[in-house]
């Protein structure tokens, strides 16, 4: 943690001067360097009215457009949202929602959407969970990266407990988060034709590439007692079982949306789109809601005022303090230097 | 080699009246070979089987704290004793566990850091210490062979039993036993400096059985011999021994005793055995380790540290409860059903089963202990350390602060109280050596009643500044004196009437000569020719006595050869006019004592007459004069009041001729007394030299001159106008000390002087009658009287409300009792409610007493400086002990914190350095938690996200380096450079000190300021991150945003926003700050891309995370700026609004400065004086006063002068 190298030869010089077998005509004194002497030459700022205001000025010059981009960026947004938690349980399952998911019973669910604008390919379709805790450290830490990596660590399973063997052998992939696996499917379809849903190239290549190994493959999944959600393809190779790839990258917060697939076709405004989806994941334990979203992209990503409000805001308060700030400087010019009112000097006798 | 000869046949010890006494520890000696008395020594046969077997420490003396094989673990002990690096041993200790939130690499690794960092600064400073041993170890002495040849040896081969030779002017290696000296007595003279901080010579004398068989080298190849004596003990002035040696048993003591680190002075050389080695020796078990000080801001940021803990404590504390009640939810339900069946509860280890939720909320209390460690700066203290000693290199290395007279820079010895310099709210200050220079100069005198010498004191040039109430009279002064040009130590005298020969014209020229004559001869100092020029230099006991010899050199009467029994001088011979020798025969010397305060040596001078000659403080010499020896009494008496009223020390010369048979008779009873083994011996020299010494004749008066030291009042004035409260403790009589207080502008006329003191006739009537209980009764009621009678004056003035200043005196019997418990609190009072307060007569003890009675009972800080023996005790117990490092020896250089060459530097380290250090340290340390808080906070504000799970908003090892990577360099760099006012600037504005004083930058308000700063920046991180990178697609490919990106976002702006806040704060840029704090977020991004690039089994989830998500995605960007500048507008309104409306000291001289009123005197001057209450003491305060008093009526000069 050397503060840096001056400091270090100032010690460098300090220790020299006291070396005690200096000879005697070797003087102690110290060197004259601006450093040493802390005369450096230094800029020494001060929040004059002049620099206070112009502050505040540029962060809203900048801020005000940058909010309105933002802004704009996001209304360009078009973006489908359904609920269908609750809407594709049978009404007359619907007070007991778990049992019904937990049971045997055809869990296929049409819903149709209306395209309420113009929306250009590629439109992102994803699933969206509320309530549901992957960033919970039992279930983030659930899992065996090695394991996913290469065949030869399939036996690193300490991490994944209780999902981590079936009968001795070891799961791949192992851990809760595999294994809860987000399970329902939904089926496109635009007047009578197939929309289709282009699944590859759903999660991030880093992933694909390097912490999903292209030679493991499922082994054991979804072998247990309780099944948690999806099962996989033995078949496929890890790398390749992108929905996998993107559950396992756990979600920052409770609520969350994670990419499906693409739509490589413009939808048009008025098109309703049947959806045939299977509702299989139970997030009624946990009053989870799920929806699906389609949505397209902006340069900024998805539709979030969030952003662009905030930034005129923030823009729009900093003028108001520019405002102020002036008005303060003129009505209230202090005489500078003024002490009385010193903490030292209110204290009587100034003890 | 002729003067060796000489110096041999010397017999000084028969001339000496109170040295060379024989030892009188019979009694003693009984217990040599008892329990503490069984250290056996074979002379001169160390390598012996008695003496193997004894098996002594070898005289290698190790003064570092650690060796090669404890440093490793001795230092890793001294690291773990502090409190929060023991608890983040326990955090690493813990993460090895599987409760842990995070790897243990990434906390054990920050942790080993810093520790290896403090490690290493404590193995560079013993490397300096084990420099220093090495050199003394492998000092060279001569030790005997065994063949009466000596040989050089290194002091570490010394073994117990060895004889020495040590030469003139070299240090003992080991305690010896002086067996012989070049004199043939066997005395030698020893400098003690190091022992005791006294410079005068003190003499040792061997015993007579060893010296005076022991001369040459060859004497030594027979000698045997065997000393029984104490164990090693630290008593500096006892030893008990026996000397075995041809069937005689003779006693041992201390005046045989030669102790290491002492000097051989003034003898060519001398023998001795050793007797104890290394760390036996009497000062090495004397010395102990310096009380560890550390300063109020530490101990207050400690109380902040615990408060942290407690925070820590608290938020663990909540999460734990929350996590229980929500992990008790998950029980499995009716059905078998479980709420958040994704986790599994029905099969979970202890940390998370539902049925067990109290116990999992139990480990989750630790695991979140361990997540939210953050919160204690883990680098504090190793940061703060290197601040530190980076501070102490600039005080070290400060131009200003270096003496080039005798190449002394100022020296921090320990850098932990940098800080607290400027917080300094009582000076107590030691008088000779501190304020003045404790060069003694000869400046005036009084002979034949005439007053002679027109040199001007300091005092005077006061004096007169004093009765004239203008600082013209003093200008005036500077003009005539003109003090440069070549200089004679310790002679300042000025008149050409006695100059240059000039005496014999005058009219008491036979006086005259009487009285140089008495200079030359009446001494104890002994001369040093000096070959090559022949110019005699003198070596004496103290200052005084050095100006006297010098004094009456330069008056043409130089003493230039001391012989066992003759004073030789050359003088100027009245009748032919010419120089001649002269030797007087020296017959006996009666020494200086305190008791005694005269000496006197009774010579026969070349005509055959026996002359008694004496000099005295006034009060024993007047009364001992012969009735037709007061010839000039009134006007001597005259004079010498004069003299002492300006500071001088005075000295009465006396002298009267002897009769031959009165001194045959004095010679035998003397002699007998000294002989006499009875114990009263000494009270029996007393009696028949006090017969000796009267009937004297006047001669006159000496005045020396006790000089201020350079600028000592301008600092002193600097200092009263910095608020900082002056006390002097002095030793010094009580009108010395008060001349020297008006001198340095202590004092001044307008003040009232309270004094108290146990001068009353009531006293001295019961102190003549000796009823000790009566004494002391009527003693204590007397001092409590006055204190309360001083006490109703000040209430009385402060009442009237007029800026009246009171000066406080005491003398030191009167301070015995005022210290007392019951009174303490009264004396305080009183003290503290004095401009100045001056202790005269006090004693080291004292010293120390009232500086702890000010720290304690004040609360302040209180900085004592000092520069003798005396002193160390006071600087040990003040708050910060300042040395001198002058002439008074290294006694109290050792023991204080910061050595000092000159008490004026004492400006520029409180001021200037003081200031800094206070500002930066307590604004460093303020940071610190803010960006712990910042930190931390974001931590737990995640959590509460992650039903309290104990999940972390980042990566491992983000959350470790926070602390030593991307916040460590600025924060040293503010501790180090930042400087709020200049230099300039803070000796122009005094005052500015008083922040440190208050404590206004590190008061609560400020601190908790700062913490409610980094609560407000934290949630704005969270909550806008959160906010803005909602589960919405987070780039143009419609990627989602995980964990790892609402983390790295969240990072990123942490580290902007503390760094910003860092530039925002210090108001001094140089190209250091540009490069940390830049170079900080610089090194967060290089650090992500290098991380990012290791393999994603090291990385995990920052593998790639900001090539491929973060950085091409601009609402990361936009985020990120968004944040920032949100993060900090508050505290950029805040001090907008501060700076402009309610600047503090520091901010209205950094206005000043900006807008160029520094060259506007008025305005400064409003700027420098309406701050305050009115500076009551310094000469700018007795200026203002002159020019106040000129407006008024002239009072009566004594009016004011109070005296009870």
């Amino acid at each position: 943690m050397s503060s840096n190298t001056p400091s270090s030869s100032a010690a460098a010089a300090a220790a020299g001067s006291v070396d005690p077998s200096a000879a005697r005509r070797n003087s102690k004194r110290p060197k004259y360097s601006k450093f040493t002497q802390q005369e450096l030459p230094a800029c020494k700022p001060i929040l004059t009215p002049g620099w206070v205001i112009s502050t505040f000025l540029i962060i809203s010059v900048i801020f005000i457009p940058l909010g309105v981009i933002s802004l704009f960026a996001s209304q360009d947004v078009v973006e489908i949202v359904d609920r269908y938690d609750t809407a594709c349980i049978p009404p007359s399952d619907r007070a007991n929602k778990v049992a019904y998911i937990q049971g045997a019973a055809n869990k296929s669910c049409n819903r149709t959407l209306t395209v309420p604008k113009e929306m250009k390919q590629p439109i992102y379709v994803y699933y969206q969970l509320e309530n549901f805790y992957q960033n919970h450290r039992r279930y983030v830490k659930s899992r065996s990266d090695s394991q996913l990596r290469s065949v030869k660590d399939e036996n690193q399973i300490d991490a994944c407990k209780p999902e981590d063997d079936f009968g001795g052998q070891p799961i791949v992939p192992c851990g809760l988060i595999a294994w809860s696996l987000f399970n329902d499917t939904y089926t496109l379809s635009r007047k009578n034709q197939p929309l289709a849903v282009n699944k590859k190239g759903i999660a991030w290549k880093s992933d694909k590439e390097h912490k999903f190994g292209k030679n493991v493959f499922p082994k054991n999944f979804q072998k247990g007692n309780i099944t948690g959600g999806a099962t996989l393809n033995p078949k496929i190779p890890l790398s390749e079982q992108e929905d996998l790839i993107v559950w396992m990258r756990t979600a920052a917060l409770p609520t969350f949306r994670k990419l499906y697939g693409k739509i490589e076709t413009d939808l048009h405004k008025g098109d309703t789109i049947e959806v045939n989806l299977q509702n299989n994941y139970n997030t009624y334990s946990f009053s989870g809601k799920k929806k699906l979203v389609l949505s397209t992209t902006s340069w900024l990503g998805g539709k979030n005022d969030f952003l662009g409000i905030a930034y005129l805001t923030v823009g729009g308060i900093c003028f108001v303090l520019a405002l102020a700030f002036t008005v303060m400087y003129l009505v209230k010019p202090r005489r500078l230097g003024d002490p009385t009112y010193l903490s030292w000097n209110r204290i009587p006798g100034g003890r | 080699m002729t003067k060796c000869r000489g110096r041999r046949r010397l017999h000084l010890s028969n001339i000496y009246a109170f040295k060379g006494r024989k030892s009188s520890f019979q009694e003693d000696h009984s217990q040599i070979g008892g329990p503490g008395f069984s250290r056996v020594v074979y002379c001169n046969e160390p390598n012996s089987p008695a003496s193997e077997r004894r098996n002594y420490a070898g005289n290698y003396v190790r003064s570092t704290k650690y060796t090669a094989a404890s440093f490793i673990p001795k230092s890793l002990f001294e690291q773990f004793r502090r409190v929060a690096n023991f608890y983040f041993l326990v955090i690493g200790a813990l993460s090895l566990t599987s409760i842990s939130p995070y790897s243990p690499v990434s906390s054990l690794l920050p942790l080993a850091f810093v520790i290896a960092v403090s490690m290493v600064k404590e193995a560079i400073e013993d490397w300096g210490r084990k420099k220093q041993d090495i050199e003394v170890n492998n000092r060279k002495v001569k030790v005997h062979d065994g063949n009466g040849i000596f040989r050089q040896e290194e002091w570490r081969n010394l073994k117990v039993g060895d004889i020495v030779r040590v030469d003139k002017d070299e240090f003992f290696p080991a305690d010896l036993l002086l067996l012989s000296s070049s004199y043939e007595d066997a005395i030698c003279y020893v400098e003690t400096m190091n022992l005791d901080g006294e410079t005068n010579l003190k003499v040792k004398q061997g015993l007579e059985a060893t010296s005076s068989v022991l001369h040459e080298d060859s004497d030594f190849k027979e000698l045997k011999g065997v000393v029984r004596c104490e164990d090693p003990n630290a008593d500096l002035y006892t030893f008990v021994g026996t000397l075995h040696s041809e069937e005689q048993r003779l006693p041992l003591s201390i005046q045989q005793l030669l102790l290491r680190d002492s000097k051989l002075r003034n003898t060519e050389y001398v023998y001795g055995a050793v007797v104890f080695t290394g760390h036996d020796t009497k000062v090495i078990q004397n010395s102990t380790d310096p009380p560890s000080k550390r300063s109020r801001i530490e101990r207050k940021m400690d109380k902040i540290i615990y408060v942290m803990f407690g925070v820590v404590f608290l938020m663990s504390f909540i999460g734990s409860i929350v996590f229980g009640i929500e992990t008790r939810e998950d029980r499995v339900k009716s059905g078998g059903r479980t709420e958040r069946w994704y986790l599994k509860p029905d099969d979970a280890d202890i940390f998370f089963d539902p049925d067990r939720a109290f116990m999992a909320s139990v480990y989750h209390f630790f695991t979140a202990v361990m997540l939210y460690s953050n919160f204690i700066p883990i680098s504090l203290y190793v940061s703060i350390e290197i601040v530190k000693v980076l501070q102490s290199v600039f005080i070290n290395n400060d131009i200003l602060m270096y003496y080039e007279e005798n190449d002394k820079p100022a020296h921090a010895r320990t850098s932990n109280l940098n800080e607290e310099l400027g917080m300094v709210d009582t000076i107590l200050s030691d008088k000779t050596g501190t304020l003045t220079c404790n060069s003694m100069e000869f400046i005036k005198c009084s002979i034949a009643g005439t007053a002679y010498g027109r040199g001007i004191t300091e005092v005077e040039r006061s004096m007169a500044m004093r009765s004239n109430g203008s600082t013209l009279v003093g200008d005036e002064l500077d003009v005539v004196v003109d003090r440069s040009g070549p200089k004679i130590k310790g002679f300042n005298f000025e008149d050409e009437r006695v100059m240059k020969g000039n005496w014999v014209k005058q009219r008491d020229a036979v006086v005259l000569q009487k009285f140089f004559r008495l200079l030359a001869v009446c001494h104890t100092a002994i001369p040093e020719t000096d070959e090559a020029t022949g110019a005699v230099s003198y070596e004496a006991e103290s200052p005084d006595e050095a100006a006297f010899v010098v004094a009456a050199r330069e008056f043409g009467f130089e003493f230039f050869s001391r012989t066992q029994n003759g004073i030789s001088f050359r003088e100027l011979d009245l009748a032919s006019g010419k120089t001649v020798e002269r030797v007087y025969r020296l017959l006996n010397v009666l020494e200086f004592n305190s008791a005694r305060k005269r000496m006197s040596v009774i010579v026969r001078d070349e005509d055959g007459k026996l002359l008694l000659l004496s000099k005295g403080a006034d009060n024993v010499m007047f009364e001992r004069l012969a009735k037709n020896g007061r010839h000039f009494e009134e006007e001597t008496r005259k004079h010498v009041n004069e003299y002492a009223d300006a500071g001088l020390r005075t000295l009465i010369l006396a002298y009267r001729e002897v009769d031959e048979n009165e001194y045959i008779e004095f010679s035998k009873n003397f002699n007998e007394a000294k002989n006499s083994v009875t114990a009263d011996r000494e009270s029996l020299i007393d009696e028949i030299t006090e017969r000796m010494e009267r009937d004297l004749i006047l001669l006159g008066a000496t005045a020396v001159e006790d000089k201020l030291q350079n600028g000592v009042p301008d600092c002193i004035d600097k200092l009263a106008q910095a608020g900082i409260k002056i006390w002097v403790l002095t030793g010094d009589k009580m009108e010395t000390a008060i001349n020297i207080g008006f001198a340095c502008s202590l004092l001044r006329q307008e003040m009232k002087q309270i004094i108290i003191n146990l001068e009353t006739p009531h006293i001295k009537a019961l102190e003549k009658a000796g009823e000790k209980d009566a004494i002391e009764q009527a003693s204590r009621e007397s001092v409590v009287r006055q204190m309360e009678e001083g006490k109703a004056l000040l209430t009385a003035s402060s009442s009237s409300s007029s800026q009246e200043a009171f000066a406080l005196i005491i003398d030191g019997k009167s301070l015995t009792y005022a210290l007392e418990d019951d009174f303490k609190k009264k004396f305080l009072d009183l003290a503290t409610g004095c401009a100045s307060v001056i202790c005269c007569r006090s004693s080291p003890k004292q010293k120390a007493l009232v500086t702890r009675l000010v720290k304690s009972g004040t609360g302040k800080t209180t900085l004592a400086i000092g520069d003798g023996a005396n002193d160390v005790g006071m600087l040990q117990e003040a708050d910060i002990g300042v040395g001198i490092s002058g002439v008074e020896g290294m006694q109290a250089v050792m023991s204080s914190d910061i050595a000092i060459a000159q008490f004026r530097y004492l400006e520029r380290l409180l001021l200037v350095h003081g200031h800094w250090c206070y500002s930066r340290i307590s604004s460093m340390i303020c940071y610190f938690f803010y960006k712990n808080i910042t930190f931390g906070v974001t931590v737990f504000l995640y959590e509460a996200y992650t039903s309290f799970s104990a999940q972390p908003a980042y990566n491992d090892w983000f959350l470790s380096l926070f602390n030593v990577f991307f916040s460590s360099l600025p924060v040293i760099a503010l501790g180090v450079f930042d400087q709020d006012v200049s230099a300039r600037y803070c000796y122009k504005f005094p005052l500015l000190y008083q922040e440190g004083v208050n404590n206004l930058l590190f008061s609560w308000k400020r601190i908790i300021g700062w913490m409610f700063n980094g609560v407000f920046t934290a949630l704005a991180i969270f909550f806008l991150c959160k906010e803005s990178l909602k589960h919405q697609l987070y780039n143009p490919n419609g990627k989602t945003v995980g964990r790892e990106i609402l983390g790295g976002t969240m990072y990123t702006c942490l580290v902007w926003i503390v760094n910003l806040q860092m530039a925002l704060a210090i108001s001094y840029f140089t190209w250091v700050q540009h490069i940390v704090i830049w170079g900080s977020v610089a090194l967060w991004y290089i650090f992500l891309m290098i991380y990012g690039a290791m393999a994603p089994s090291f990385s995990t989830d920052a593998y790639k995370v900001f090539i491929e998500a973060l950085a091409p995605a601009p609402s990361y960007w936009l985020t990120t700026l968004f944040v920032m500048f949100f993060a900090l507008i508050p505290y950029f309104v805040f001090k907008s609004v501060q700076m402009r409306f309610f600047p503090g000291y520091h901010q209205m001289i950094q206005w000043i400065r900006y807008e160029g009123h520094s060259n506007d005197p008025e305005f400064v001057e409003m700027v420098r004086q309406r701050s305050i209450r009115p500076t009551t003491v310094g000469f700018t305060a007795r200026r203002a006063a002159s020019v106040r008093r000129s407006g008024r009526f002239h009072e009566q000069l004594n009016k004011n002068f109070i005296a009870f």
